[in-house]
């Protein structure tokens, strides 16, 4: 699976146009869509044609697309669940017919994972507009991202973690419930650790997020970390 | 300022120790009392016996067996939540964490002898005692509307049977009629809570009475997230919604319940159905117990102790700290500060610098949510507002159900936090 790791620098001087670049090339993108163009409409007025339009693919559900005759194996796959994001579009582009096998597209498929990630940062930005929706497609995937290893190497007080931690649990339950809000425990450590420096350098975004992770200091994700390191079942 | 737990440590041990020097050494089990089982008592309740494992003896005195919350109960009005999805139990703060959950009322505080009088005769002695109580209603701030016309004019401001007569109020409303809510005036609890429930209402006029009409008369010049709410009702309920402000008297409204008129400044309205939520001021215990100034009780930033008194604890809409809204999430935010200091006075645990946070979502459509949020710290004479964020007009669709969806995870987090 393909990841980007972002530079800060990069984050920080981030437009709306440019967000999806965190994934792959928009401009590359449209210029590798031409191969489905001759089959599928995006943007403006974007209407089905051979294959169904694109706008707003991100969180539709498979076999969904109004006006749309799906093939069998489509609708199945949309009925069992499967929902157009950055991961599903890129295994279906790699190989359509081993996600779904019966579909009626006849493109065997985009090799290079670096194509994919251009062609649906590309896809991206005729959904909801990602800088307006900052948990959503691609950004609410985890993102790798650079952490100091002396960061990394903290170790926390995990009593101290405990007590912060009380303020993550309004929202995210210790059940590892999962509704609306993504659960947080037996997250790895350094897993924890970049995502909140990631939340709090604004790399990642979130309202609620950047501001309870931007006023916490390094050992304070640290004792959080630890803390949530040794919650059980 | 910032604290990392370093500097904290290193720069306030002199108040670590004092703050954390057992209070009780040699009395057998320290003894919690905590008056009140909602957002701020059931939680503080809960991380006390908790993270004390045992060493405290917590009693939550709480009248009723089942919490109605407030919270989500315009989802219940807007007929997207049941009566049993609002309904919470204490069995688990009793079993699990072995809270002591007394159903009784408190209708006496002896500070002197540290005692609290219960409804049912008996007498219980703390040595730290935690209100938190919630509201009660100012007497005569709407003219013409008491308790005793609650039922004619439902205020549906606690949680429980105001909330369903309301709600049967608006499903039976005659077609055309008009819903007038009376809003009130600051402070009160859930800044964005009125003008949630107009949209929830509209929601179901919308469905099931399309020519129905909502007025509300508010006091206020402005209100939370109005921007944000004007805009979805335009978008939504077009000319269904009409608000009298200051401007047009509001301030001087008066209501006749057997006429079932509201009189704004001379003005008179005919309501089918009147929402009357009047001003606010702490829960009655507080009074009691001597710890208000006013309408509300002062407390202390850094452990939300009582300014009157430094062995009671004030929690949520009843105190009164500087820059947080009365919110169930900011009552949540304060028992966990209180609880940890609480600990700390009588165990001699660790206490941490105080931090709290607030986010309040508001529904203004199905799947159409909106969020503000804040973070604060204790300063020398409040609370005070770190940094915050508020939703946008104009977002998109995919956003709000989002965060409508949160307000969905957070509801499940915030009970689960409060009762296990
Ligand atoms: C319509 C509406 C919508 C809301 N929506 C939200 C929301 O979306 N998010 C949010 O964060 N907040 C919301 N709130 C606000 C939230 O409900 C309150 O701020 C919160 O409940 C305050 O908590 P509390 O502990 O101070 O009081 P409460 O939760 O009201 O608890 C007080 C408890 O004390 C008990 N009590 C009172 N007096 C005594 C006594 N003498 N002896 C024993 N027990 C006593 C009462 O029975 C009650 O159970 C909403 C409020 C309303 C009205």
């Amino acid at each position: 699976m393909m990841r980007a790791a972002i530079s800060l620098a990069a984050a920080a001087c981030m437009t709306q146009a440019a967000v999806a670049s965190e994934l792959g090339d928009v401009e590359r993108g449209e210029r590798l869509f031409a191969k489905c163009r001759s089959c599928h409409q995006v943007g403006e007025g974007a209407k089905n044609r051979t294959g169904p339009q694109l706008n707003n693919l991100f969180g539709r559900r498979a076999g969904t697309a109004e006006g749309y005759s799906f093939s069998k194996a489509f609708e199945r796959a949309g009925s069992k669940g499967l929902e157009w994001h950055a991961e599903t579009l890129d295994t279906y582009l790699e190989n359509p017919k081993a996600l779904v096998p019966g579909t009626r597209m006849t493109f065997a498929g985009f090799d290079a994972p670096q194509d994919r990630a251009d062609v649906i940062a590309y896809l991206r930005g005729f959904s909801a507009s990602p800088a307006n929706y900052p948990g959503a497609d691609p950004t609410a995937r985890q993102t790798d991202h650079d952490v100091d290893p002396a960061i990394l190497a903290l170790e926390g007080d995990p009593e101290y973690g405990e007590y912060l931690s009380s303020e993550c649990k309004t929202c995210h339950q210790t059940s590892g419930a999962d509704k609306g809000i993504p659960p947080i425990v037996h997250l790895p450590r350094d897993t924890f650790v970049a995502a909140m420096h990631a939340y709090k350098d604004k790399a990642r975004k979130h309202p609620v997020m950047n501001m309870l992770a931007g006023r916490l200091g390094n050992e304070e994700i640290a004792a959080l970390a630890a803390y949530f390191a040794t919650l059980e079942d | 300022m910032t604290f990392d737990r370093r500097t904290f440590l290193g720069m306030g041990t002199a108040a670590v120790a004092a703050l954390s020097a057992p209070a009780v050494l040699g009395q057998g089990k320290p003894r919690v009392i905590v008056v009140g089982g909602g957002a701020g008592g059931a939680t503080a309740a809960r991380y006390l016996a908790k993270d004390s494992n045992g060493a405290i003896d917590v009693r939550l005195i709480e009248p009723t067996r089942t919490y109605f919350t407030c919270f989500f109960s315009n989802l219940y009005i807007g007929g997207l939540k049941t009566v049993s999805d609002l309904g919470h139990t204490y069995g688990k703060l009793a079993s699990d964490y072995g809270v002591n959950v007394v159903h009784d009322w408190v209708i006496g505080v002896d500070r002197d002898k540290k005692a609290v009088t219960l409804a049912g005769g008996a007498t219980l002695a703390y040595d730290k005692l935690i209100l938190s109580p919630g509201i009660d209603f100012v007497e005569g701030s709407v003219p013409g509307w008491g308790l005793a016309a609650q039922n004619a004019m439902p205020h549906a401001y606690k949680g429980g049977s105001q909330t369903e007569l309301l709600k049967a109020q608006v499903m039976a409303m005659r077609e055309g009629g008009t819903f007038v809510m009376v809003a009130p005036p600051n402070p009160y609890r859930c800044p964005p809570g009125p003008y949630e429930r107009v949209s929830m209402v509209a929601h179901q006029f919308k469905a099931h009475n399309p020519k129905a009409k909502i007025v509300i008369v508010d006091p206020k010049e402005k209100y939370s997230k109005q921007a944000l709410f004007e805009e979805g009702w335009q978008k939504y309920y077009g000319g269904m919604i009409e608000r009298l402000g200051p401007d047009f008297g509001a301030e001087k409204v008066t209501v006749d319940p057997d006429e079932m008129t509201v009189d704004v400044d001379g003005e008179i309205i005919k309501a089918d159905v009147c929402n009357v939520i009047p001003a606010q001021k702490a829960g009655r215990v507080a009074e009691l117990a001597g710890v208000t100034d006013g309408d509300w009780a002062p407390v202390h930033p850094t452990d939300m102790s009582s300014r009157a008194d430094p062995d009671i604890y004030v929690l949520g809409d009843a105190c009164h700290q500087g820059d947080m809204p009365k919110s169930g999430f900011s009552a949540n935010s304060q028992a966990k500060v209180c609880a940890n200091a609480v600990r700390g006075a009588l165990t001699g645990s660790k206490v941490f610098p105080a931090k709290f946070t607030n986010t309040c979502w508001s529904l203004i459509e199905e799947n159409d949510g909106v969020k503000v949020g804040a973070t604060y710290e204790a300063t020398s004479d409040k609370i005070a507002k770190v940094d915050g964020f508020i939703s946008h007009t104009g977002e998109d669709t995919a956003l709000r159900k989002a965060t409508y969806e949160e307000s969905e995870g957070w509801y499940a987090g915030m009970t689960a936090d409060m009762f296990g």
